[in-house]
């Protein structure tokens, strides 16, 4: 099983919780897997045309996918993988 | 001014003393300090605790840009200001406050919004910007400016429980810059899908930490102490008490300099967030302001009053309505009424509005009212009591 941190803001998504576990064989089947078992989370992931959408990245591990092979980055057992969005807040 | 030149009064070592005493910092980081200059953008629940640590460790000049006013929610989280700052300049209640931790620097004020305008002219006054706002407009704004005049952006950013930082567009040993907020995020989300804090809450010691963070990878930067947090991103998740360091690399498809740069000016940043563009504007629903509101209550006329926020709000200020939160009026309309008058209410006026399009798409209502400026407006013009939040 590999595991799926989600960051705040999806978290109204995943009731809450902060991590999702499932068998996956890359990151795409993982965040697959995350969006047919959450309504709605699936258009912050990815655009129209499939693609990652460019206010996150995914991470495995401390690496982003982009520097491995993308959303076929091969996962194994126990590997973590990271949802990480852009966040604003600071001031007000 | 080269920091070899730099003296330090019998006050000042004696001030600086535990900074003078760390083998690796010394006087030579202590003059560096004293000799560096830092633009502090935003003065709120990140700029706090950064400008206190900044000002307490001897940065020479200082720079404060916010255009704001201290108000009573602020209290909660910004530990720059107390009482007798509600309804002053943030920015001039900040130079007041610093001036008397340190009197041996110079705070200067911008007492104004960090626009396209004037960004590339007080940056370049300094030698090292901190990020400090809470918009992405303005975020992006600061990564461009930074960029652009060659300074590193110390970054952080939070919501809710989660918190961000690193250091931007640090000149390298090699000569190159570092990565910075365009490498990581090419672009903004749409408005509406990340809340801001106004919004989405903070929890009030959080900018304390993050902020406190910045305040020491600026004085990293100056220094040339340690490694900073160029090239990584920092992530704090306070519920679960977890912190985790990931790489951010240089993208080659970077507008600003990646391998074939399409961006060489400030843009327009609201457009590129996609705020006020024609197609977002909602339909517009019918208003009463609260004025008029508070006459048909004094005259008796018949109506229902619907107050859409969250009961937590509710809580905290309620001006009679009967609650039903915006999402649950679809499935609650046999409480909402078709043949009076209606009127429906939240903080703003800006969730009542969203509440009444979908009673008229989904119901066919025709009686809906929306309250213009919510509890907020009420409490200012009618109900001074009322708490705001």
């Amino acid at each position: 099983m590999a595991t799926l941190i989600i960051p705040t803001p999806l978290r109204k998504f995943t009731e809450g919780e902060s991590i999702y576990t499932a068998s996956a064989s890359n990151v795409k089947e993982l965040l697959v897997a995350l969006y047919t078992s959450h309504d709605g989370i699936k258009k912050h992931l990815f655009d129209d045309e499939g693609e990652l959408r460019s206010f996150i990245r995914v991470y495995l591990g401390d690496e982003d996918i982009n520097e491995l092979e993308g959303v076929n980055t091969k996962l194994e057992d126990r590997d973590e993988v990271s949802i990480i969005p852009a966040i604003a807040g600071g001031s007000k | 001014m080269s920091h070899h030149d730099i003296t330090f009064s019998k006050e000042e070592l004696e001030r600086y003393s535990r900074h003078l005493i760390i083998p690796e910092f010394n006087i030579e980081g202590q003059k560096k300090l004293k000799a560096s200059s830092v633009l502090v953008i935003g003065s709120g629940g990140l700029g706090s605790p950064l400008l206190l640590y900044l000002a307490a460790a001897g940065v020479g000049r200082i720079g404060i840009v916010d255009f704001d006013t201290v108000d009573a929610s602020n209290l909660q989280r910004q530990v720059l200001f107390g009482v007798q700052d509600v309804g002053v300049s943030k920015a001039v209640a900040a130079e007041k406050r610093l001036s008397s931790l340190n009197p041996h620097i110079t705070i200067e004020v911008h007492d104004t919004m960090f626009t396209v305008d004037n960004a590339r002219e007080l940056v370049k006054q300094y030698d090292v910007v901190a990020d400090g706002t809470d918009n992405f407009p303005t975020r992006y704004l600061v990564n461009d400016v930074c960029v652009l005049e060659d300074k590193v952006n110390v970054y952080a950013s939070i919501f809710r429980f989660e918190g961000q930082a690193s250091v931007f567009n640090e000149l390298l040993a090699d000569g190159t810059r570092g990565p910075n907020y365009r490498d990581l995020f090419p672009s903004p989300p749409p408005p509406g899908l990340v809340p801001s804090c106004a919004e989405g809450g903070v929890i009030g010691v959080l900018p304390g930490i993050l902020g406190s963070i910045q305040a020491l990878e600026v004085l990293k930067v100056i220094s040339g102490v340690g490694d900073t947090l160029s090239g990584r991103l920092f992530l704090f998740d306070a519920t679960a008490f977890t912190t985790r360091i990931l790489k951010i690399r240089k993208n080659k498809n970077n507008p600003l300099n990646g391998e074939n740069p399409t961006q060489t000016e400030l843009i327009n940043y609201d457009q590129f967030c996609g705020i006020g563009m024609a197609s977002e504007q909602p339909r517009e629903v019918a208003e009463i302001s609260v004025l008029e509101y508070d006459q048909w209550r004094k005259d008796g006329k018949e109506h229902v009053l619907i107050d859409v926020r969250e009961p937590y709000e509710y809580g905290i200020a309620e001006m009679g309505g009967t609650l039903i939160p915006l999402a649950t009026v679809l499935e609650s309309t046999d409480r909402i009424p078709k043949d009076i008058p209606v009127v429906v209410q939240c903080r703003s006026g800006s969730r009542s509005a969203t509440a009444i399009r979908e009673l008229e798409d989904t119901h066919g209502y025709t009686n809906l009212i929306n309250l213009k400026g919510g509890i907020l407006d009420w409490q200012e013009a009618v109900q001074p009591e009322l708490a705001r939040y």
